[in-house]
């Protein structure tokens, strides 16, 4: 589509974004704290994290528009500041506002276009890309969330650059412009180009990202595939016995260290409810017949990518109140 | 610097607000011209209203009473230029557009001396548009009042020359103080409130007071109407002015130094 991807391979920092030992203060707060982290070329990374975790301020470090209290962040090797033509390297898109609401969507691109070193044209080109041809001489004030997300989109690719840089691209996209968006970086992706996305949702880019960088409280908690990420995913099973001394007595019998007690807002005295990982529930019924352990509760619980996430971001819910909305009795 | 200069100067043409602040310019011009000019002109013949201290009155000569009208743009128009050059910097805030600002271009000198010089083009417009207002229509009213215009008159030809020269270079203080202060609505309402208010009754009061009076001919206003080299308060016996060179070289200092302050407060901090 744009130009080969050949061009990223020739250097032996091309592509590379590296964050090193990053540590921002604003006043007392620690809005980011010895972050370091790497990101490649030829694949979509998403750096993910809650509102406020510290993911748009190390963004902006990363750009140049923030100084860092401590550590560096590079891009190919040099600080943003230090890049020449720096729209020729890195596309970036940070706020979906930062748009003149009295410009035409192609006037806000030709802004910019004497910088990137390209003629008007190329304008028209990334318009066309990101499907604005029709709103191109439309006042960017009339434009919708999504449009600005696809003229901010379309700024970034104006240099052909080989780092993209997207903060939150798919907020206010509907089904249609995710799925849209999802191809996009995809492609740009195999093109060998380096994908950076934030977002705070990691549902939202699940199908798009090849890698995660998970952060919370402007620390790293978790940095690989998305493959390795999704082995922390598990099953597990919640189980109300009004025995609760023999669904404890059982369950540390046939799953040592896999279970725990929770509450239940079933459970009386006497009974009992504990959850088992790793494990389905037809597996536990059968153990718990065999021990004739009267079950009045059997309910599946699937911890997903998103619950991982939660989890490791420190969000996650306690065990005893996500167990008590499970549902699905078996 | 170059590609940076043309950025700044497409995002001033791709906006509306150049030309709507060009045609109250022209409208506000306009007007006082021909009521100065129909003014002065009424009160000449007579010379004899009694003005304040003077034998002579406020009665002007054809030539003062031409200079006069035709360098109302730097005397009372250049707040346009001054706001066009502030709104070039504190706009980019207002919006947020500050960020792909300095992500197409991060060195923030560069950026601001960008701002500084895409002044100059836009101060020109502005001076070249407000000064053949006033001469336009001082002229039309001179006329019609039976008053000689004095268009072809050198020292009028090079009073509106610099009249011009003031405007342009009033369109770069405007950046360097929009860099000082980046509050769009603030720097607006402080523009205003110094140029049409403050400075005005500074010059008459700090006149009235011995030891003072050579204060006033520093104040960027005053510098403005020396480059032009004559003024409505000048030809009125309010306040001297600077000789042109010197009113020059201070309004040219008040843009450098605005945008030095700019430079190390706004355009140091991080952009968040």
């Amino acid at each position: 589509m744009i130009r080969s991807a050949g061009h990223a391979a020739t250097d032996d920092h091309s592509g590379m974004v590296v964050v090193d030992h990053l540590s921002k203060s604003f006043g007392a707060v620690h809005a980011v704290e010895d972050l370091s982290f790497a990101v490649g070329p030829g694949r979509v990374t998403g750096f993910l994290g809650p509102n406020g975790a510290g993911k748009t301020t190390t963004l902006r470090m990363l750009l140049g528009l923030v100084t860092p209290t401590s550590g560096s962040a590079t891009i190919d090797g040099r600080p943003y500041r230090e890049i020449a033509r720096p729209l020729r390297v890195v596309g970036a898109a940070l706020e979906a506002a930062s748009f003149h609401p009295g410009r035409t969507a192609r006037d806000h691109l030709r802004v910019y276009a004497p910088q990137v070193g390209v003629p008007d044209s190329r304008c028209d080109e990334v318009l066309a890309m990101t499907g604005l041809t029709e709103a191109a001489r439309r006042r960017v004030g009339g434009f919708s969330l999504g449009m600005r997300q696809r003229l901010g989109l379309a700024t970034t690719l104006l240099g052909d650059p080989r780092v993209l840089v997207l903060d939150e691209p798919a907020n206010g996209l509907d089904p249609e412009g995710i799925a849209w968006l999802r191809s996009f970086l995809r492609h740009l992706a195999r093109e060998g180009r380096t994908v950076l996305v934030s977002s705070h949702v990691l549902s939202e880019v699940q199908q798009t990202v090849d890698d995660v960088v998970i952060i919370a409280r402007g620390r790293l908690v978790h940095s690989s595939s998305l493959a390795e990420l999704d082995a922390l995913t598990e099953r597990a099973v919640t189980v109300l016995s009004p025995d609760g001394m023999g669904l404890r007595t059982l369950a540390e019998d046939r799953w040592p260290g896999r279970w725990e007690t929770v509450d239940h807002p079933g459970a009386g005295a006497g009974t009992g409810a504990v959850l088992v990982r790793d494990v389905d529930a037809a597996t536990v019924g059968a153990a718990a017949f065999a021990a004739r352990v009267e079950l009045h509760e059997l309910a599946t619980r699937t911890v997903d990518l998103e619950d991982v996430f939660l989890r490791l971001t420190g969000q996650a819910p306690a065990e005893g109140q996500s167990a008590s909305t499970m549902g699905a009795v078996a | 610097m170059i590609a940076a200069l043309r950025s700044e100067l497409r995002k001033t043409m791709t906006t509306r607000m150049w030309w709507v602040l060009l045609l109250t310019m022209v409208v506000y011009m306009a007007f006082l011209a021909g009521v100065m000019a129909f003014s002065f002109a009424f009160e000449a013949p007579g010379a004899g209203a009694a003005g304040p201290g003077g034998e002579e009155g406020m009665a002007l000569a054809p030539l003062d009473l031409a200079l006069t009208v035709y360098t109302l743009a730097p005397t009372l128009g250049y707040v346009f230029p001054v706001i066009m050059g502030a709104l070039s910097v504190s706009g980019e805030f207002r919006h947020m557009t500050v960020t792909p600002t300095l992500l197409a271009e991060p060195r923030r000198t560069v950026v601001l001396g960008a701002k500084l010089l895409a002044g100059l083009p836009i101060g020109l417009l502005y001076g070249v548009v407000g000064t053949l207002t006033t001469i336009g229509t001082g002229a039309a009213v001179l006329a019609a009042l039976g008053e000689d215009p004095m268009l072809t008159d050198p020292e009028v030809l090079r009073t509106a020359a610099l009249a011009v020269l003031a405007m342009t270079v009033w369109a770069v203080v405007g950046v360097g103080f929009g860099a000082a202060l980046k509050n769009q609505v603030v720097a607006v309402v402080v523009v205003l409130a110094f140029t049409q208010l403050v400075e005005p009754v500074l010059r008459v009061a700090l006149g009235l007071v011995e030891s003072l009076q050579e204060v006033p001919k520093w104040l960027p206003g005053a510098a403005g109407e020396a480059i032009a080299g004559a003024s409505f308060y000048s030809a009125s016996g309010i306040n001297e002015l600077l000789p042109r060179w010197q009113g020059l070289v201070v309004l040219i200092g008040y843009a450098l130094v605005l945008a030095a302050v700019g430079r190390l407060t706004t355009l140091r901090r991080d952009i968040t």
